[in-house]
């Protein structure tokens, strides 16, 4: 696996983000000056021709672009719609706005909605800043410094990141039971307290080993120690890594069903996806409107991340492969 | 520089015998939670879970040694065929489809053309919210009898069928599901693709090269590493995937079984049945399944991916 690794981290942390960059920027340019399509061995066809094979290729991917968010964009109608309408109309065009699905979906369960959001913020926001402090932790570490058994603790740290959760959950939830931890949120913040997001130290590993040494070297002739080297010029340094970090924490807990599902079993500590669970199953399938109505209110959170976070998102992907 | 250069360069400057280490201290003080974590969450349960594997085990009682009872019990249980049997047909034609549309149109959205961020953005969205509950609700409404497909069928007068709730179709919606989420692999591809130099293109179109063949001897050889992590990557992870199936099936794995992943499967006997003991053994066929798929993929790597160098 460290060879998958090695595939796409090729050229690692900064260096790579500032080729990004440059590459971004140089496309940008060949696109303002009209030269984008230049690279088209079809040198030898017409600018015409040119010109319809580019409308044709835009008309696929417009219409490829609409089917793609359709699904999403008519939820949103639909949750807008009185409930007899969904299963008639097929459209996206509303004849009047009715937020009744939002209010008793808001009401549906026995708590209000908000409820079930607020804890999920919760769990997020403990996520992501246990994940921020011990994985630049973890990875100042394995980045910086030299010490003893740094060379299989490294490994041992990628090979967890592909390891399967469903190996280790049994025994973690006995653990868990055994110290009442079940029906709170510390099976879900502890082990990222613990840096098991490995992931996130392999990606501030590469991001650090970007940063010059000479920085930490002047620091250390002013008599730094390695405390304040990390603090003082590691971390803001890498807040583009922390970034994405963050970002991701936020996706993945956000969405995450599977260990919320264990962990959390009563109606108090429900979770917005377990809200939703819970609703359709008490429901069933008579209720469409409000349903649609709050899965709209669980997607909102993360299309604004979507909307202000993409650049970290896209990078973050690019330059380490995850999902 | 990338991870094996460093694990390589670290056994080097480890070569020197009994060296002292500089910054132990230090050292070990800043990996301190994740050692802790390593340990306490990762190795330790691991270990567990390989004891309770060869137990029986309901949370109540203590663990009961019971030898090969849980393996026998696999290689007799209908159930788990099934739920291997719907796992792997998911996973490949599921993984194969999703990375070939995405392989496709990260093709289309090459270099600087116009609208490449909008058209990039539109495509990721999907993968972003497609393992959250709220898709998998609207994907039930959808793909259900009076649903939206059917509503779109009805109106070119063809009719459709209930295909979630109807054993062969089931899975195939999932499969949908998945092939729908093809932006994250898409993003990659097109990072892949920045990196060909422009100049190969140049000096094959100089040489006269057709636009196809420079997609067969310029594009998919210098790509083959990127879609060899791209399908190690998403073979792992859609041999996990659960939520879909949980929330499609109502956590039963219905119609039938159609849509029993094996992680499903999992959860009802650990965490419905509590036989946390068949869990166990069943969690380490599952990663026994993905880490021999990895290492036939990395050994069919050699055949078919190019390094540089």
């Amino acid at each position: 696996m460290t060879d998958s690794l090695q595939t796409t981290s090729a050229p690692s942390g900064g260096a790579r983000r500032r080729e990004e960059d440059m590459s971004a920027n140089t496309a940008a340019l060949a696109q303002s000056t009209g030269a984008g399509e230049d690279h088209s061995p079809m040198k030898s066809t017409t600018a015409a021709g040119r010109a319809t094979r580019s409308i044709i290729k835009h008309v696929l991917l417009v219409v490829a672009s609409l089917g793609m968010i359709y699904p999403l964009l008519w939820m949103l109608v639909s949750s807008l719609r009185p409930d007899e309408l969904i299963f008639r109309e097929s459209g996206l065009l509303l004849t009047s706005l009715e937020f009744g699905n939002y209010i008793e979906g808001w009401n549906a369960l026995s708590h209000p909605f908000s409820h079930f959001l607020w804890n999920s913020a919760v769990v997020v926001f403990g996520s992501i800043l246990a994940n921020l402090i011990s994985c630049s932790m973890a990875a100042y570490a394995f980045a910086r410094l030299d010490f003893r058994f740094k060379k299989p603790m490294f490994a041992l740290m990628l090979l967890t990141i592909m390891l399967p959760v469903h190996v280790v959950i049994i025994p973690q939830y006995i653990l868990f039971s055994n110290l009442g931890w079940v029906n709170t949120f510390l099976p879900l913040i502890v082990p990222k307290i613990l840096a098991t997001d490995a992931f996130f130290v392999f990606l501030m590993v590469q991001f650090i080993r970007g940063i010059p040494k000479d920085l930490d070297e002047a620091a250390r002739i002013d008599g730094a120690g390695h405390i304040r080297i990390f603090i003082q010029v590691i971390l803001p340094l890498m807040v583009p890594a922390l970034a994405t970090t963050a970002i991701f924490t936020f996706m993945w807990t956000w969405n995450d069903f599977f260990s919320q599902l264990i962990f959390l079993t009563s109606p108090d500590v429900y979770t917005v996806p377990l809200a939703l669970q819970s609703f359709l199953d008490s429901t069933g399938e008579s209720n469409w409107g409000a349903m649609f109505a709050m899965s709209i209110v669980s997607i909102l959170p993360l299309f604004l991340i979507f909307l202000f976070g993409q650049r970290f998102l896209i990078k973050g992907m690019a330059t380490t492969g995850i999902k | 520089m990338s991870v094996v250069a460093e694990l390589n360069q670290l056994k080097k400057t480890g070569k020197g015998g009994k060296r002292r280490h500089k910054e132990n201290k230090a050292g070990h003080l800043f990996l301190l939670p994740w050692t802790l974590g390593l340990f306490g969450i990762t190795l330790f349960p691991m270990l567990a879970s390989l004891y309770l594997a060869f137990t029986d085990y309901n949370l109540l009682q203590p663990p009961e040694w019971a030898g090969m009872e849980n393996i026998t019990r696999m290689i007799g249980d209908d159930r788990l065929h099934k739920a291997i049997e719907v796992t792997f047909t998911y996973v490949f034609v599921g993984v194969p489809l999703q990375l070939a549309v995405s392989l496709a149109v990260a093709m289309l959205l090459d270099r600087g053309m116009r609208g490449l961020a909008f058209y990039r953005s539109v495509f990721y969205l999907p993968s972003m919210l497609g393992s959250s509950v709220a898709i998998a609700v609207l994907w039930r409404q959808i793909f259900g009898h009076g649903g939206l497909i059917n509503q779109i069928l009805g109106s070119f007068g063809i009719e459709g069928q209930g295909w979630v709730s109807s054993p062969d179709t089931a899975l195939s919606t999932l499969i949908i599901l998945h092939v729908w989420t093809f932006g994250a692999p898409m993003v990659i591809f097109l990072a892949g693709l920045r990196q060909i130099p422009e100049m190969f293109y140049e000096a094959a179109s100089i040489d006269g090269a057709s636009r196809f063949k420079q997609f067969f001897t310029i594009t998919i050889p210098l790509l083959t590493p990127i879609i060899f992590f791209n399908l190690v990557l998403q073979l792992i992870g859609a041999f996990q995937n659960f939520t879909q199936a949980y929330v499609v099936s109502n956590g039963t794995g219905g119609p039938a079984d159609s849509t029993l992943f094996f992680t499903l499967y999992l959860y009802q006997q650990g965490f419905k049945g509590f036989d946390m003991g068949y869990a166990s053994a069943m969690a380490w066929v599952l990663v026994l399944i993905i880490a021999s798929l990895t290492a036939i993929n990395f050994w069919l790597s050699k055949y078919w991916v190019h390094y540089d160098d």
